[in-house]
């Protein structure tokens, strides 16, 4: 049987973007952590070293350290390599929200619940590595078919 | 085809915005007015802030090329081609001192200036200070600020009696951009009442002490609003903006309340042992190769406190003493300046030691200042190791 998942979101940043989901069960330190021309978050204790984030809805819990990490959401979207869209799972912090909303990339604020069920459903559906899902923040949900 | 549809148990309130807002976000007023409001909306949401209000003066920060680097830039001349603030807007120090370039790269000095021009072209009072309090007219009691220094946000909080929250660069250049800022956090009276306190049982007889227990209190609440018991109300300025920079420095906390110990409130002890800790996680060298005071940068009175208390001596190391131009000139005029240079100190204008490119590894290992401010950013960003003492011991170890 097919079936649509819908998860309600809070908007932050509105837009609709699409993409395979990629997982951070830490706090992403933006200004340290990611390389502008890659795309690549260079931290070895993230949990998912050598991924990259271009084109990924990136589901994190918040992003820590400097507020300047906004600007580098903006070099990571000057440059092509942004994720499509962002979700955060604890708060939404200033520096992601800013981030965000001078890259127009669609941000949106889910709870820990919900990102579990996120998660779960895609593993349910089968291949989480290949699955993508869709986030469109102006109708504040999350689409995995 | 079946669809299931969870939902998610947060806030989901929306900002409100008038129509005049709502027209500057869909860029009615121009490219640069909408991604200041497009800023704006988005920490509104994310702090769930029921509308934005109108502030009286932004100070904004993201200055140093060293931080914000290419992207930063890029964003500002954007920003540059349309944009205009419509408040008084103060700046945050840059790298260095526009009237006597140092040694960095001819790139680099001129990436700083087109940050600079940048800023200046929307209109910003190129103040290069992180002291904008002791600069320009403060407003009246109660007026809304947005503050981008963390240093200034709180103790404009806690002793300006003026409002912010502890903004960010863009969250205080949106608000500069548009005369806006979103009714959250501290903007509202009931989360300016401290709902935990820290208990000082040390006396605290200097300005360092003062930073250290800042620096403890930024780093041990979780809260923006905190009291503060058995501190004077009346200390000095340097202690003060010691306090608040160490607030500041080391967490989210924007704002610090003097108070007696109350029964019904969470507390939490700074003791011997708390001081001791924090000074052993700041103070990272017995001795260092320079001397430097401010972070923040110093303000008259304390130019003129170091001058009595030098009585004419010299350093035996070299000493920068890092003051905004407006007070470096006013300070000329008192002669404090002639007679701080006689007793070997060097003058830099529109920078800080936090976070200038003039104090790095390779041509310093260590250094000695009062400021745990500058302590916490030589460590971690600038990898200079520091030895944290009074603005007493430095003149009496180091002078002759």
């Amino acid at each position: 049987m097919r079936f649509d998942l819908e998860i309600k979101c809070k908007k932050i940043v509105g837009g609709r973007a699409k993409g395979k989901l990629l997982l951070s069960k830490k706090p992403i330190n933006f200004l340290g952590m990611v390389n502008t021309k890659s795309g690549e978050i260079t931290s070895s204790n993230n949990g998912f070293e050598k991924q990259n984030l271009k084109g990924k809805i990136l589901v994190f819990p918040n992003s820590i350290g400097s507020s300047v990490g906004a600007y580098t959401i903006y070099s990571l979207k000057s440059n092509n390599v942004a994720p499509n869209g962002i979700i955060c799972t604890n708060i939404v912090d200033i520096t992601t929200a800013s981030g965000c909303a001078i890259s127009n990339i669609p941000l949106a604020f889910i709870d820990n619940q919900s990102c579990g069920d996120l998660v779960n459903c895609i593993k349910i559906l089968g291949n989480d590595k290949e699955s993508e899902i869709i986030l469109d923040t102006e109708e504040e949900k999350i689409i995995i078919d | 085809m079946d669809k299931i549809i969870l939902y998610c148990a947060i806030n989901k309130t929306k900002m409100h915005l008038t129509r005049e807002e709502e027209k500057g976000l869909s860029g009615e007023y121009g490219e640069a007015t909408s991604t200041a409001y497009r800023i704006l909306v988005a920490i509104g949401e994310a702090t769930d802030a029921e509308k934005l209000v109108p502030i009286k003066w932004a100070h904004v920060s993201g200055v140093n090329y060293n931080t914000i680097g290419d992207s930063g830039l890029e964003f500002l001349k954007e920003i540059s081609k349309d944009g205009k603030v419509k408040v008084n807007t103060s700046l945050n120090p840059m790298g260095f001192d526009r009237e006597n370039l140092p040694e960095l790269s001819p790139e680099f000095i001129e990436k700083q200036f087109e940050i600079a021009r940048a800023y200046e072209k929307i209109g910003v009072i190129p103040t290069f200070s992180c002291i904008p309090y002791e600069i320009l007219p403060i407003p009246q009691e109660g007026a809304q600020v947005s503050f981008a220094e963390s240093s200034a946000a709180v103790l404009a909080n806690s002793h300006l009696n003026i409002i912010t929250n502890k903004e960010s660069a863009l969250s205080a250049l949106a608000s500069a951009l548009t005369g806006k800022s979103p009714y959250s956090d501290l903007r509202i009276d009931e989360n300016r009442t401290p709902m935990v306190e820290v208990v000082n049982e040390m006396d605290l007889e200097n300005e360092l002490d003062y930073g250290l227990l800042g620096y403890f209190t930024g780093k041990t609440i979780q809260k923006s609003c905190t009291g503060i018991c058995n501190i004077s109300e009346n200390t000095d300025m340097w202690n003060l903006k010691s306090l608040a920079a160490g607030i500041g420095t080391s967490g989210s906390c924007g704002m610090f309340q003097p108070k007696k110990p109350s029964k019904f409130i969470e507390k939490v002890n700074y003791g011997k042992r708390e001081m001791n800790e924090t000074r052993d996680e700041l103070n990272t060298s017995e001795d260092g190769q320079l001397i430097t005071f401010g972070s923040p940068q110093l303000g008259i009175e304390e130019m003129s406190k170091i001058q009595t208390l030098m009585e004419g001596k010299k350093f035996t190391k070299p000493c920068k003493i890092f003051c905004p131009k407006s007070v470096f000139c006013k300070a000329k005029q008192y002669g404090i300046i002639d007679s701080l240079q006689r007793s070997g100190v060097e003058f830099v204008s529109d920078a800080c030691t936090c976070l200038t490119p003039l104090i790095n590894k390779k041509n310093y290992d260590s250094i000695i200042t009062n400021s745990v401010k500058a302590s916490y950013y030589m460590k971690t960003s600038n990898k200079v190791s520091v030895s944290l003492k009074s603005l007493k011991s430095i003149i009496k170890g180091y002078t002759v």
